[in-house]
């Protein structure tokens, strides 16, 4: 059939969501999730992934600004994987979460005392000191160790690493109690097919 | 399942003897390098696996899609690594998006060279992701039979589609203690959802009280296989039917409450009774743009009501006012229960009257009459099969004629590719769905383009000599594309004419009975000994050159602006 159809614009407003995705432990399992988000030109911001409180059961944390209408369908597609047990939206007040950041700068910067107040300003910490540079850990949202980059600097930042969001959602319902729900809800599968084909 | 138990068994036996297991009796495929093991197993078991050597594995995923849909079982290819398992990604994307059953087995090199660049190696998992329901590579033998399970059990249940298992060399070679289990139940899938009885309550409530109700019904209902349940709900709520594309032949188009096909080139009736109708009740489709035009703009009057299978379509295109998460079998059948009996006579006399206007409009636009029209071709077709041919279709002009105006009264008679648009679809499609019901008469139709896409697949008619019809409708260009350059692009015919080489010799080349059709008065007579020869036949019916298909709802315009002309 003919060209492609124009694309309707979505009227509503981009937020930040946080999207956690519980999956099955499988190879290639990351790949599945994200083709999810490029396929409909939708960029993430980060990604972290471990293993959860569940034995044998990843979860995903992935921050990304869209669209409610476009998350909603994301986690539409998301929960049709085979090997996806449940994925969450979640806007920001509904997460408590953290990101960690490591800076490295030169040993020679802490003998301008300044150095020190700023890592105690911000409540950093020095991870590791080497006789030529130090990593400063400084672990906070965004915007604060954003603001610890910013004042470090002018003294020389020689390598800076941010992780991705990592976070807990504040309703209490626990996983495992969704996982339970699931194997309740599962009957066996019947095969309607093999029992009414018509050949 | 003990008695099937073996010791030293090979991977490749496994595979040979799961599809075994699953009452697979006929596989499309190909050899090559990574897929021998499993070829040599399947050696000792030719009589019971009737394997289909195809030209080329595009040839052998549309054949198994075209078995799969005309039987409503699972298709099964074989293809080996690299080239064999690229060639089969059109097709599985056309699964995918057309909801087909399919397990794929591709042969991969040895695990050890996975990742090396080696001969014939891709990243097969990583390209077929996107386009599967389910992909899994195998590098153990003892894993092939849980695979292969999980493999089937997730093509066939839920909304179906294809699944791809990747099978490394040495876990076809390597040893394994047989035994098959077939899967019933995975932790994170649940294909079958619960019936949702207060959402159907308050469904029968909406239809109760509507005045002009209208139902569109799409595949769901041939996958659930709820075409009865379909029948019997309609004709107690007396509720109009139309169809989508892939729906057609789910409920019979001679029905007095059949009212028509819809969407872009569809009927003038349906399309146009979306936007009046005050109860939309949509059963197993998804709204695809090719149905709704301007999305906007589409039965924005009406209570939708939308039964799917899929959860992610609810609500994906279109909010429902009353979303059922739903098999449609179990839903229709539920909903009958619930709701009263009623008729509607006067709501299908508008119906019936918008036909009327769409049918004189069309004759007085009509093309000069001694040209050679396909709607003629398709409606003589349909009337010397009775409505009861198992209709291929291909992707184009002749594909919307075909949709027009065959008159599809039984099940499983209209495979065509919809959501992907595959040209060169057709006559493979139609080897598939001839092996998978012999006895049904099978009509490729296909345009001239689309059949020099897979015309190789000649040679699979021949060795495996398949009694298909081919019927190619010859308008020496590329149909539809030139349709929407002499309507929206100023007649600028950019690289749509199409010179052909001589079909009726080149099917002779392959031992297939062939004839021309050029004028009218050869149609009946043409068409007639098509049907009657026993064997595979190939019709090439010369029609005009710039014939174009009304109606159409241009991109962008809504369903109640069909043009008529």
């Amino acid at each position: 059939m003919g060209p492609a159809s124009m694309k309707t614009a979505e009227p509503e407003m981009e937020k930040t969501f946080t999207v956690s995705i519980f999956t099955e432990d499988r190879v290639g399992m990351l790949n599945r999730v994200t083709i999810i988000f490029t396929r409909r030109h939708l960029n993430i911001a980060s990604i972290t992934a471990s293993e959860s409180e569940v034995p044998g059961v990843f979860r995903y944390t992935i921050v990304l600004n869209a669209t409610r209408g476009q998350v909603d369908k994301v986690v539409g597609q998301l929960e049709r994987l085979v090997d996806v047990l449940k994925a969450f939206v979640h806007e920001e007040e509904d997460v408590v979460h953290q990101e960690i950041a490591l800076y490295k700068v030169r040993t020679g910067a802490l003998l301008n005392g300044e150095v020190e107040r700023v890592i105690r300003g911000n409540h950093a910490r020095v991870l590791s000191v080497d006789p030529e540079f130090l990593v400063i850990e400084k672990t906070g949202h965004v915007q604060e160790t954003q603001q610890l980059f910013e004042q470090l600097k002018p003294f020389g930042i020689l390598e800076f690493a941010r992780s991705g969001r990592v976070a807990v959602t504040k309703p209490m319902k626990e996983l495992s109690t969704y996982l339970k729900e699931l194997e309740a809800k599962e009957q066996p599968a019947t095969d309607n097919w093999q029992l009414t084909t018509d050949n | 399942m003990n008695d099937m138990k073996t010791m030293n068994c090979t991977g490749a036996q496994a595979v040979i003897r799961a599809l075994l297991a699953e009452n697979v009796t006929t596989i499309f495929g190909y050899p090559g390098g990574a897929i021998m093991p499993i070829y040599d197993a399947l050696y000792d078991h030719r009589d019971a696996l009737n394997h289909v050597l195809v030209r080329h594995e595009q040839g052998a995923i549309h054949a198994a899609q075209g078995y799969a849909r005309a039987t409503g079982g699972t298709g099964v290819v074989f293809a080996t690594s690299g080239p064999g398992a690229t060639n089969l990604i059109t097709g599985l994307a056309d699964a995918q998006i057309d909801s087909t059953p399919l397990v794929c087995i591709t042969g991969q090199v040895a695990s050890a060279l996975l990742g090396t660049d080696a001969f014939q190696e891709t990243d097969v998992m990583g390209i077929s992701m996107p386009v599967t329901k389910w992909n899994v590579q195998v590098t153990r033998a003892e894993e092939i039979p849980a695979a292969l399970a999980k493999a089937f059990h997730i093509a066939r249940t839920g909304r179906p589609g294809p699944v791809l298992v990747d099978i490394t060399k040495d876990a076809q070679f390597g040893a394994l203690d047989f035994a098959y289990e077939p899967c019933v139940r995975i932790r994170s899938y649940h294909p079958k959802p619960e019936l949702p009885l207060a959402a159907l309550q308050e469904a029968a409530r909406l239809l109760d009280g509507a005045s002009k109700p209208f139902m569109v019904i799409g595949q769901g209902v041939l996958l659930a296989h709820a075409e009865e349940e379909l029948l019997r709900f309609a004709e107690k709520t007396g509720i109009p039917v139309a169809s989508t594309l892939l729906g057609l032949g789910a409920f019979p188009c001679d029905h007095p409450l059949y009212v028509g096909f819809v969407g872009m080139h569809g009927d003038y009736a349906p399309n146009i009774k979306t936007n009046e109708c005050d109860v939309l009740l949509a059963v197993g489709m998804r709204f695809d743009d090719r149905v709704t035009g301007d999305v906007s703009r589409y039965a924005k009057q009406a209570k939708v009501v939308h039964i799917d299978i899929d959860a992610a379509e609810i609500g994906k295109i279109i909010t429902p006012h009353v979303p059922v998460h739903a098999d449609a079998k179990d839903a229709l059948r539920e909903l009958t229960t619930l709701v009263q009996a009623r008729r509607h006579p006067d709501w299908l006399r508008e119906f019936q009257e918008a036909k009327r206007v769409e049918v004189e409009t069309l004759a007085e636009n009509a093309m000069p009459a001694e040209e050679l029209k396909m709607d003629e071709v398709v409606q003589l077709l349909s009337a010397r099969t009775r409505g009861e041919a198992l209709v291929v279709t291909d992707v184009g002009q002749h594909q919307m004629v075909a949709a027009r105006h065959y008159r599809y009264r039984k099940t499983r008679s209209n495979i065509t590719s919809g959501g992907l648009g595959t040209m060169g679809f057709a006559l493979p499609a139609a080897i598939g769905a001839k092996l998978a019901a012999p006895e049904k008469t099978v009509v490729a139709v296909i345009g001239d383009g689309g059949f020099q896409m897979t015309l190789q697949e000649l040679g699979t008619i021949m060795q495996s000599k398949v009694a298909v019809k081919v019927l190619i409708l010859n308008n020496r260009f590329l149909g539809m594309v030139r349709q929407w350059q002499q309507l929206f692009f100023e007649k600028r015919y950019s690289f749509t004419e199409m010179v052909s080489p001589d079909f009726v010799a080149l099917a002779k080349a392959y031992g297939i009975e062939a004839n021309r059709v050029e004028a009218k008065d050869g149609l009946d007579e043409g068409l007639s000994r098509m049907l009657a020869h026993e064997g595979p036949y190939l019709l090439e019916v010369m029609v005009a050159k710039e014939e174009n298909v009304f109606p159409m709802i241009p991109t962008g315009a809504s369903v109640s602006e069909i043009r008529l002309a």
